[in-house]
């Protein structure tokens, strides 16, 4: 197997223990390409994280090999490892000037003084804060820390940069902000960029592929497109975007679709996904957008009576909450466009979807 | 609306005194309820601390037994213009003087104070007075260079005229191993007979020298309690404290037991063959026994505030270090030691400060030769009871403390000091 190599990061069946008795890491196995954006994505405690200090060196793989541009670092300690990383706090050495927190990865490894200060300086223009070099730390805004934590993980040309949740601490608009930044210096420095967020529209937002952890396994690898529209399972179903859920069992299958009869009655066309044949029990997922309110006739094969319990005004869209088929937590998201319906609570309506839209996925526990 | 127009200019005059005296209205009860709350302890503090400093910094100048007893007599010496030995009226005076303060007895006190600058004094005092008592008419001057013939020495009298001003520097001259010789000029002590510079210096190097140890072994402790879980640094404060949980007499007698020359480590030594039973190693009683036992008592006070700073360094700076390509050794003495230079200052002085001023385990380990200045101060306390000497000796360590604070806030700063 380590002879066959070809990705730029590689896990091997990396398993993890902290106390001998539970499985943080269960056997993960992920691929990553030079130059990619790859993002993990999970709750808190599904070992995202443990993974990311894995390959950083700053905690050993209890079973497993991880590969760096062909390479098994295992036993490479970390400042060996040319990986450059950006903390949840920024992590920035107090006690020195931004210049100086800048030119420590280039002292450590004995760059001559020029080129250092060469280095500096073009690293802070990337993140524009060009004259911010003599500042301390404590002196800058959140934002600016940021910039000066990304610059200095990258200023000394590292093979790979790790981010561990590094906008966790800024507020809404500056978050988005240093998203773009970040995935534009990406993309003008080609470099390669794991980044573990809980955020998944941070994820969304800036990553190549995402990996969505769970458990300590990864649910799905897929880009951000393919994971929201095509779900694997229920688990990512429902933490990628707003997501309805119908429980039932499977009646038949033909060929790519499923019919399911829901608990609550009723009988569903479906996309079969992720069951395990007739008669198995079912999780359906259905994205709020892809539900119409009133279908003509015909237009689609799943049509339902509800009952609108609630609406929501967002401006673009109304979120209107319904009762069907005995869920009264059903979500439809009616856009705010030109000639749209008016509902109002207590009104009777028909909703349906297409086929395809509705996923049936494996049987998850209900929450 | 029209009022409020009206009344803003009213508020805001050029003197700006009105808007000034309305908030110092609304502010004047909780200033008044919250210093009515530090009272007892400001009166406390008043009474128990700097009353005493003041008490002890005026005795160390204080001079006015002589004026107060020989009234008289030091008026005359203060005429005195200090060359040969004074005219016949001041021997007349001085003489008509000590025998009424014989007969008030108050003759002892006034030559144990004149025995404390010029040794040997009290006997001439006590036996002069005893005998002038007899001596019905002058010339009193002869009559008493019959009786002793120090009182025909220029310095006898020169003594008694610095002891006749009410204020003095003779105490701090001592201090400092100087003294006024017979022509009222200031020269140092004989060699053999300076006490104080040399035991102040060696104060000084052993304080130092605690706080140094206090540090090499506290740094690590520290550094561990930082950073090992809760459940094994608790067990290691708890460790840490112990010792403040006993009695300082148990801990440095404990010491004593341990380090004697019959003691348990002496006794281990000996059954590993380490050394032979006739050459037991003197290990209290001395300078070792006092720098061990000070060096036990003190760490806490090094390892609490250090523990204290690095509690609050993020581990991920040395993580961060080492992901940017720092060794071990340069993430730890380029970053996380840096950050504990607050740590360092606060417990250095602190037991700096502690280790300056201390007392009982020089007293009860330090034998003859590990003794400190402080020991000198109680001895001059309590036994020899020349407390102007004990006074400027403690003014004098107080000025030292002082200036080490000034100097340390010049180099370090006292912001950058963290004591918890």
């Amino acid at each position: 197997m380590a002879n066959s190599i070809e990705a730029y990061v590689s896990f091997r069946e990396v398993q993890k223990s902290y106390d001998g008795e539970t499985l943080v890491v269960k056997n993960l196995n992920l691929d990553i390409e030079k130059g990619e954006f790859i993002t993990m994505l999970g709750p808190s405690g599904s070992g995202k994280t443990t993974c990311l200090m894995m390959l950083a060196g700053f905690e050993p793989a209890t079973h497993g090999e991880i590969y760096l541009d062909g390479n098994p670092i295992n036993n490479v300690p970390p400042h060996k490892r040319d990986i450059g990383m950006v903390f949840q706090n920024y992590a920035l050495f107090p006690h020195m000037t931004v210049a100086e927190n800048l030119a420590f990865p280039l002292q450590v490894r004995k760059a001559p003084k020029e080129e250092t200060t060469q280095r500096v300086n073009r690293a802070l223009d990337m993140v524009q804060l060009g004259g911010f070099g003599g500042r301390r730390p404590g002196q800058l805004s959140g934002g600016q820390q940021q910039r000066v934590a990304v610059a200095r993980a990258l200023v000394f040309d590292p093979k790979l940069v790790l981010m561990d949740e590094p906008l966790g601490a800024l507020d809404k608009n500056l978050r988005e902000q240093m998203q773009y930044e970040i995935k534009h210096i990406h993309e003008n420095l080609e470099v390669t960029v794991v980044y573990v967020t809980h955020d998944q529209s941070e994820a969304l937002t800036m990553s190549n592929r995402i990996a969505v952890f769970d458990d300590g396994v990864i649910q799905q690898l897929a880009a951000p497109d393919v994971l929201y529209e095509k779900p694997d399972n229920a688990f990512v179903a429902s933490f990628i975007g707003e997501n309805n859920r119908l429980f039932g069992q499977v009646r038949g299958v033909n060929g790519s679709g499923c019919t399911v009869e829901l608990e609550g009655g009723g009988e569903v066309q479906a996309l079969a996904v992720n069951i395990d044949g007739q008669g198995t029990e079912t999780t359906l997922s259905l994205r709020p957008e892809r539900v119409v309110i009133n279908p003509t006739n015909g237009s689609v094969p799943n049509v339902f009576d509800a009952r609108v319990e609630e609406l929501i005004y967002l401006g673009d869209h109304v979120r209107t909450r319904v009762n069907l088929c005995g869920h009264d937590d059903f979500i439809v998201k009616v856009p705010n466009a030109a000639g749209h319906a008016h509902l109002k609570p207590g009104e009777q309506v028909k909703v349906g979807w297409m086929a395809e839209d509705c996923r049936a996925l494996d049987a998850s526990v209900r929450t | 609306m029209a009022d409020v127009t009206m009344e803003r200019p009213v508020i805001q005059t050029a003197d700006g005194v009105p808007l000034k005296t309305k908030l110092r209205v609304t502010t004047r009860n909780n200033r008044l309820k919250a210093f009515g709350l530090v009272i007892p302890l400001l009166a406390f503090v008043l009474i128990a601390f700097i009353f005493p400093i003041g008490s002890m910094l005026l005795r160390s100048v204080d001079n006015s037994l002589l004026p107060s007893l020989l009234p008289r007599t030091a008026a005359a010496l203060q005429e005195w213009d200090g060359q040969g030995i004074p005219d016949e009226a001041t021997f007349a005076i001085f003489a008509e003087e000590m025998v009424a303060a014989r007969k008030a007895r108050t003759i002892g006190r006034v030559a144990t104070r004149v025995n404390f600058e010029r040794s040997g004094m009290r006997s001439t005092f006590t036996k002069s007075a005893r005998r002038l008592a007899k001596v019905e008419a002058g010339p009193w001057k002869e009559a008493l260079i019959k009786i002793d013939k120090k009182w025909g020495e220029q310095g006898t009298w020169t003594t008694l005229k610095v002891l006749s001003e009410p204020l003095t520097l003779t105490h701090y001259l001592a201090a400092l191993d100087l003294k006024y010789d017979d022509d009222l000029s200031i020269v140092s002590e004989a060699e053999d007979r300076q006490i104080y510079v040399p035991l102040f210096l060696r104060t000084l190097w052993v304080s130092l020298g605690i706080t140094v140890l206090c540090l090499l072994l506290g740094y690590p402790i520290a550094f561990l309690m930082a950073t090992l879980p809760v459940r094994i640094s608790n067990l290691l404060m708890i460790l840490v404290l112990l010792p403040f949980w006993t009695s300082l007499l148990v801990r440095t007698t404990s010491w004593i037991v341990m380090l004697q020359t019959e003691g348990v480590l002496n006794d281990i030594m000996v059954a590993l063959g380490l050394i032979s039973d006739e050459s037991r190693v003197q290990m209290i009683y001395n300078m070792t026994g006092t720098v061990v036992a000070m060096t036990h008592i003190l760490l806490p006070f090094m390892v609490l505030p250090l523990y204290s700073v690095m509690k609050t360094i993020s581990p991920s700076y040395v993580r961060a270090a080492r992901s940017l390509g720092a060794t071990p050794a340069t993430a730890f003495f380029r970053v996380y030691f840096p950050n504990t230079i607050p740590g360092i200052g606060a417990g250095s002085l602190l037991v700096f400060i502690l280790s300056i001023g201390y007392y009982i385990t020089p007293a009860l380990v330090g034998g003859r030769t590990g003794q400190l200045i402080s020991n000198l101060i109680a001895f001059h306390m309590q036994k020899s009871l020349n407390w102007g000497l004990a006074g400027a000796l403690g003014a004098l360590l107080l000025g030292g403390v002082l200036a080490l604070y000034i100097l340390y806030n010049r180099i370090v700063g006292v912001d950058n000091m963290k004591l918890g």
